[in-house]
């Protein structure tokens, strides 16, 4: 309720703020021979932000400390010998009877005399401070909206002010997504630490053996945490889901750019980018029921045993997944290469097939490969497919026809049901997450590189 | 029908050159007047989609010289070029009609080989487009795919001589295997001329081969047409009035895909019959 009223009063302010600074403006380009350095919608622009700004920045602040102020307020209300009688569990309990009450919630058990008074006076310091707080927003809001007024004359820079405002906006929205991969990184990094003091980094990046412990069978071993099989098993699905997707997806992409006719391409380029679009846990249950028991009836005629769940299958279906994002990255690759090198080659007397082989991939082969590593990186943090299909087996060994495990897979183990993040059991996620990050990262630098370097080569 | 056609109009131009000759002897007229018609194209109409970008083409192309389309952008000059080796199949929604004879024989006839045609009919581009390969690997494409050379003395000797031809050889002969791209422009345009020649074609058609090259090496490549004059039949597209007149024995001057007027190069340009051809010339138009 009281965010709308809130929202309310700002539009508000905000549309007079925008009217009267547009006024006055108008107001100046009446008498003849003045030259207004800025369009009127500029003056209205610069009063609004003038009005916005401190009274956002009032809500903000606002917003800091008022927790702290009430629970404060809150603490004060209990009397001094209650206060002293509790612990910090029952002071939280309290001070909850006392909001719930504070709010109209109501309580169960007995009301004490001191809860009711307590509970009232809350309400009301509530109801005052966000009326003050309202009321200095508004104030600050109209004072921000005047002085900007009174900035109106004809020479005022409002239009480069108004566009330094909407940089500075822009500055912040991209910040804000810098500043939150940072945190994450930076949480990432120090947690994986915090598994490191459990577990030797050498017995994690180096042991064979993937058995963790969970911390409910009892303390003491906490089990064995070898990142190998899981990173053998990552590998084996990328390897394979590449497989699918490499030939399938570039082949495509040569059909629709160089063979289709318009109709067509416009007929299946988005069918292709809509199997982009399935959810991955779709795939997922498409490999366990359908892919994995045809790929075991299959090996059973022909005399293979091969799992249901298994790196083949996960690899398999992980191709498919994949093959929209390769094709439609390689499509628009082969469109950048020039025209004039294809009528160069066909102007040789070459045919379509020889101007694709000889000219056209050679020419977008490094581009191409940049397609291929952001896919491999996909591939390599896909999770919902594996987790249904690849068997979880964290077993080392090289055959694809038998389950495996990824790192993925891992993380979604440790993390379910087990949380507390005290033991090794559930931080490994982190030291996993950080090793999967960093593959990922290294892989995106080396595509992102070599699309840039082809780029600069036709432009 | 139209082959015979092709054959009355022949011979009244012989015998206006013939004409020309008497009144004007210059050398290359007198040369002009022998020499044997290699193209010969009839009503060619070409729609891109449901534009129609030329309006029925009908000129004929003497072996051994060098005929320059000339005329404003847009008139059709270069649609009319990429006709004559079928470049225009590769851009979706062209259509061409009418018939373009190379030795008698219908280009556009449905048995006939466009490989083959390419590979009789080169092409050299408005902009230097050396394929991104070693300056060796260029010159030596063409003829890798047509299969012209048993071994590696023959593609060697192939690609040396086609790079003598062009001119090219001695300011690249130590650094074959360095990539054709990193040459100046006018370097590549002659790479490109080179590779052309590889293949061993008739007929080589230049569509504005030097409108992306400083004078310099514009003078180079007008020299270069020259002296290639001598063992092909060149068609040349060029914005340049100049050039065309520096550079070729015929010129036909084509306007908003129509072909107004066509002859010895310094009749057009000197006595043009045509009124848009004189306004054209004198600067008038485009």
């Amino acid at each position: 309720m009281s965010t709308f009223i809130v929202a309310g009063l700002l539009l508000v302010l905000l549309g007079l703020a925008y009217q009267l600074g547009w006024s006055k403006s108008r107001a100046l380009s009446t008498p003849q021979g003045v030259r207004v350095h800025s369009r009127g919608q500029y003056h209205g622009a610069l009063v609004a932000l003038w009005t916005l700004v401190p009274a956002v920045l009032v809500l903000g602040v606002w917003a800091f400390f008022s927790p702290g102020v009430t629970h404060w307020y809150t603490v004060s209300q209990i009397p001094a010998d209650v206060l002293a009688s509790l612990d910090q569990v029952g002071l939280n309990q309290q001070m909850q009877r006392i909001r719930d009450l504070a709010s109209g919630f109501g309580v169960t058990g007995e009301l004490r005399t001191f809860e009711e008074a307590a509970g009232q006076n809350l309400a009301r310091f509530q109801l005052l401070s966000f009326l003050i707080m309202l009321a200095a927003a508004a104030g600050l809001g109209v004072l921000g909206l005047t002085f900007a007024r009174r900035r109106i004359n004809p020479r005022l820079r409002a239009r480069n002010e108004v566009e330094r405002a909407i940089s500075w906006g822009l500055i912040a929205c991209s910040a804000v997504a810098i500043l939150t991969t940072m945190g994450i990184v930076a949480s990432l990094v120090t947690e994986a630490f915090r598994f490191f003091t459990y577990i030797n980094p050498l017995d994690f990046f180096f042991g064979t053996v993937w058995a963790p412990k969970f911390s409910s069978t009892g303390a003491g071993d906490a089990g064995q945490y070898g990142l190998l099989p899981l990173l053998t098993g990552t590998l084996m699905i990328s390897a394979i889901a590449m497989l699918v997707a490499v030939p399938v997806g570039l082949m495509t992409a040569i059909y629709l750019n160089q063979y289709a006719h318009a109709n067509l391409r416009k007929v299946v380029k988005p069918i292709i980018e809509i199997l982009a679009g399935i959810p991955t846990i779709v795939y997922g249950f498409f490999a366990l029921v359908t892919v994995g028991p045809f790929l075991r009836d299959f090996g059973n005629t022909i005399g293979l045993s091969i799992s249901a769940t298994s790196a083949l299958t996960a690899g398999l279906v992980m191709g498919v997944m994949i093959i929209p994002f390769i094709s439609s990255l390689s499509d628009d690759i082969l469109n950048q290469v020039p025209r004039t090198l294809r009528d160069g080659a066909y102007g040789l007397g070459a045919t379509q097939s020889e101007t694709i082989r000889n000219v056209l991939l050679p020419a977008a082969l490094p581009g191409i490969v940049g397609a291929f590593l952001l896919a491999v990186s996909r591939a390599i943090g896909e999770t919902m497919i594996v987790v249904l299909a690849a068997g979880n087996a964290p077993i080392l060994r090289g055959n694809p026809l038998e389950p495996v495990s990824t790192i993925t897979v891992s993380i979604v183990n440790q993390l379910t049901g087990d949380t507390d993040f005290t033991g090794p059991q559930s931080l490994v996620a982190f030291a996993l997450g950080l090793t999967l990050f960093i593959m990922t990262l290294c892989l995106n630098i080396v595509a992102l590189y070599i699309v840039r370097r082809f780029r600069e080569q036709y432009e | 029908m139209d082959m015979l056609a092709g054959k009355v109009k022949m011979t009244a131009q012989t015998v206006d050159a013939a004409m020309n000759a008497a009144i004007n002897p210059a050398a290359n007229l007198a040369q002009l007047v022998d020499r044997p018609i290699r193209l010969t194209a009839r009503d060619v109409t070409v729609h891109y989609g449901a534009k129609q970008a030329l309006h029925g083409i009908s000129i004929d192309i003497p072996d051994r010289a060098v005929t320059a389309f000339i005329g404003p952008s847009g008139c059709g000059k270069s649609t009319f070029l990429r006709c004559i080796n079928r470049m225009n199949d590769t851009i979706e929604g062209a259509r061409v009609g009418g018939t373009i004879l190379l030795d008698g024989e219908n280009i556009y006839d449905p048995d006939l080989d466009v490989v083959e045609l390419r590979a009789r009919v080169g092409m050299v581009f408005q902009k230097p487009n050396p394929f991104p390969k070693s300056i060796y690997d260029n010159v030596a494409y063409g003829a890798r795919i047509h299969g012209l050379a048993r071994n590696k003395t023959d593609l060697d000797e192939i690609v040396v001589s086609s790079l003598r031809k062009a001119g090219l050889f001695e300011e690249v002969k130590d650094r074959l295997n360095e990539p054709g791209t990193g040459l100046s422009g006018g370097q590549q345009q002659r790479l490109c001329i080179a590779r052309a020649i590889a293949v061993g074609p008739e007929v080589i058609l230049m569509d504005e081969p030097c409108s992306a090259l400083d004078p310099i090496a514009t003078a180079i490549i007008e020299e270069l047409i020259d002296e290639l004059r001598e063992n092909y039949t060149i068609v040349i597209v060029t914005h340049s009035m100049q050039q065309a007149a520096r550079v070729s024995q015929r010129t036909a001057f084509f306007h908003l895909g129509n072909l107004i007027e066509q002859g010895v190069t310094e009749d057009i340009f000197t006595n043009p019959v045509n009124k848009q051809t004189q306004d054209y010339i004198m600067g008038r138009i485009g």
